[in-house]
């Protein structure tokens, strides 16, 4: 059981419990700052000197205080967004436009509604050019890994969040991504769905061997979850510190809960957040936005 | 504990009995069937009043019915051009130009609004130059022209045809811009991930999306298509309902403006029945609204 406190300014390099041995990290965050213009033409720093590296196989989980930038390495990972200074490589290479072994799973709700269950799952194989019948051979099958064979032909609108949320993951997982993004993606769901979607979450990753980064703002979330916790400051956001989670897997959410070195993990780190989440809120009530 | 309960509350329920699943269920199918027939007659009763109000009013003198008809009039005026014609022909014929005069020119305005209105809304710098343009073309009270296309084009189906194309293309076009604008920014970044092209991304994210904006559009601009027909065959037509009304304003009939007026509404309505058919085809993913669940 190791607790590790890096410092921040070098790149953290730990091998995670899954790394493919030989292979260097799959994400790697190297000193980047992302600024954005406003409209009204001020500059704001969202990122600064950010340092970040996720191995192969790795979950690694990104907790800050609200606002403080923590989708926005996620958006640089995709290339949806560019570094403003600094380099992001994804398998080693930097990233250029949006690579095609990245999976994404939004907070908010982004299934298509005008298509059914089936063809929001297939969507991805039949934009990247695949065959229909493969596609929806393939569609069914995921639908079928998170239980919901029956709904195929519904629409988005008729299932519950937690439904769509298992939508969403077998719309990401269908393209067999390496690297998956996933942004707070459960924090709309009730406690009990949640617990359940992520124990869902963790046994379609334990079979993919693709690494994670899960974004959220629910440090339990994130200790139960992950291989490795990254602690940001309050914006602009970086790295404050980074903690192993080395609890075993496999790992069922009902229960680590109750476990002593769960909760041992979880304090260690709140005390680490806490003081940033102050600062944060601080920051809100003094300049009213 | 529960003993007691039912010994206590015993003598009550025999005098309110408690009522099944069935009986309730029974009793609000009753509840909703009064209540659409209450809505129907009330409907008829206000339909009944006016007219019954507007004749008797013609018939004492109340109201001149030289100048604002009578409606025994108005449906024997009716009965007349159904049963010997009008006379430019047949009213079928009448109806059938000035139908066809819109129709095409919603169909060309429709599409020409949706394909300018997608390609705007996708691309930044063309919605800002041309936005300024769009804002002046549309403030124009665009009927005007109609005296241009029947100088430029004629008496016949082309110069109408052109009017309704214009009062129909600026509506959907506004519609179908915006409509673009509004598409979803994550739904657009999740088509990206899994890996659309922005091809791909316009015809099966932005176009669904923009698609209810499009279709309320429509309703709004079927009606307009068929004002741009009629007020052109106004200005100057050779038959069509527009010049039914023209003859009848030039002979002071005024049943004859209600009647073709009657005409032209009941065409809108199968019209709007038509498209409101088509667009529940095209957005059947769309939740049903709350009003119309009960």
């Amino acid at each position: 059981m190791s607790l590790q406190t890096l410092d921040p300014a070098r790149p953290a390099v730990i091998p995670g419990a899954m790394a493919a041995a030989g292979l260097g990290p799959a994400i790697e965050l190297d000193n980047v700052t992302r600024r954005f213009l406003t409209p009204d033409g001020k500059s704001m720093t969202a990122l600064r000197d950010f340092n970040m590296s996720v191995d192969r196989g790795e979950f690694a989980c990104v907790v800050g205080p609200t606002g403080c930038g923590k989708s926005t390495t996620l958006n640089l990972v995709t290339g949806l967004a560019k570094p403003s200074a600094g380099e992001v490589r994804v398998m080693g290479q930097p990233v250029n436009g949006i690579h095609k072994d990245v999976g994404f799973v939004f907070q908010a709700d982004a299934l298509f509604p005008w298509r059914s269950v089936l063809d929001n799952v297939a969507a991805g194989p039949l934009y990247r050019g695949l065959p229909k019948s493969v596609a929806y051979d393939k569609a069914r099958d995921w639908i079928a890994r998170v239980g919901l064979a029956r709904f195929e032909s519904h629409y988005p609108h008729q299932l519950s969040g937690g439904m769509r949320k298992r939508v969403a993951l077998a719309q990401t997982f269908i393209n067999e991504p390496k690297i998956l993004l996933m942004d707070e993606p459960f924090s709309a769901l009730d406690v009990q769905t949640r617990t359940n979607m992520q124990d869902e979450l963790l046994s379609l990753w334990s079979g993919s061997g693709a690494s994670v980064v899960f974004v959220t703002h629910d440090l339990e979330e994130a200790v139960a979850l992950a291989d490795k916790v990254y602690v940001l400051t309050a914006g602009p956001a970086t790295v404050k510190s980074v903690y192993t989670i080395d609890l075993p897997r496999p790992r069922v959410m009902a229960e680590i809960r109750y476990d002593a070195a769960f909760v041992e993990r979880c304090r260690t780190i709140w005390d680490d957040l806490r003081e940033e989440v102050q600062i944060g809120q601080q920051r809100t009530l003094d300049t009213g936005h | 504990m529960t003993m007691q309960a039912d010994a206590a509350s015993a003598p009550f329920a025999a005098h309110r009995a408690v009522p099944t699943e069935a009986e309730i269920e029974a009793k609000a199918r009753a509840r909703l069937k009064a209540r659409r027939a209450l809505v129907i007659s009330l409907r008829i009763a206000i339909l009944v009043a006016v007219l019954g109000i507007w004749e008797i009013g013609a018939l004492t003198g109340f109201i001149d019915p030289f100048f604002f008809a009578s409606p025994s009039g108005i449906a024997e005026q009716i009965w007349v051009w159904m049963t010997e014609g009008t006379s430019q022909g047949p009213l079928w014929v009448q109806i059938l130009v000035t139908l066809e005069e819109t129709i095409l020119g919603f169909f060309i305005g429709a599409v020409g609004g949706i394909v300018c209105g997608i390609v705007l809304g996708r691309n930044k710098l063309l919605a800002d130059v041309f936005s300024i343009y769009i804002k002046i073309a549309n403030s124009i009270p665009r009927v005007v022209l109609g005296s241009i296309f029947i100088i430029a084009l004629g008496l016949g189906m082309a110069s109408k045809v052109a009017l309704a194309v214009v009062m129909v293309f600026f509506v959907v076009f506004a519609n179908a811009f915006q409509g673009v604008r509004e598409a979803d920014r994550a739904m657009i970044a999740n088509a990206q991930i899994l890996g659309a092209s922005p091809f791909q991304i316009t015809t099966s994210v932005i176009i669904p999306s923009a698609m209810s904006w499009i279709l309320a559009s429509l309703h709004v601009s079927f009606g307009f298509a068929l004002v741009g027909a009629v007020v052109g065959e106004f200005l100057g037509a050779k038959q069509g309902v527009g010049l039914l009304i023209a003859t009848a304003q030039g002979a002071f009939n005024a049943n004859g403006v209600f009647a073709a007026m009657i005409i032209l509404a009941v065409v809108a309505l199968v019209m709007e029945f038509l498209i409101t058919l088509v667009e529940n085809h095209l957005v059947k993913w769309r939740p049903v609204p709350y009003s119309e669940q009960n």
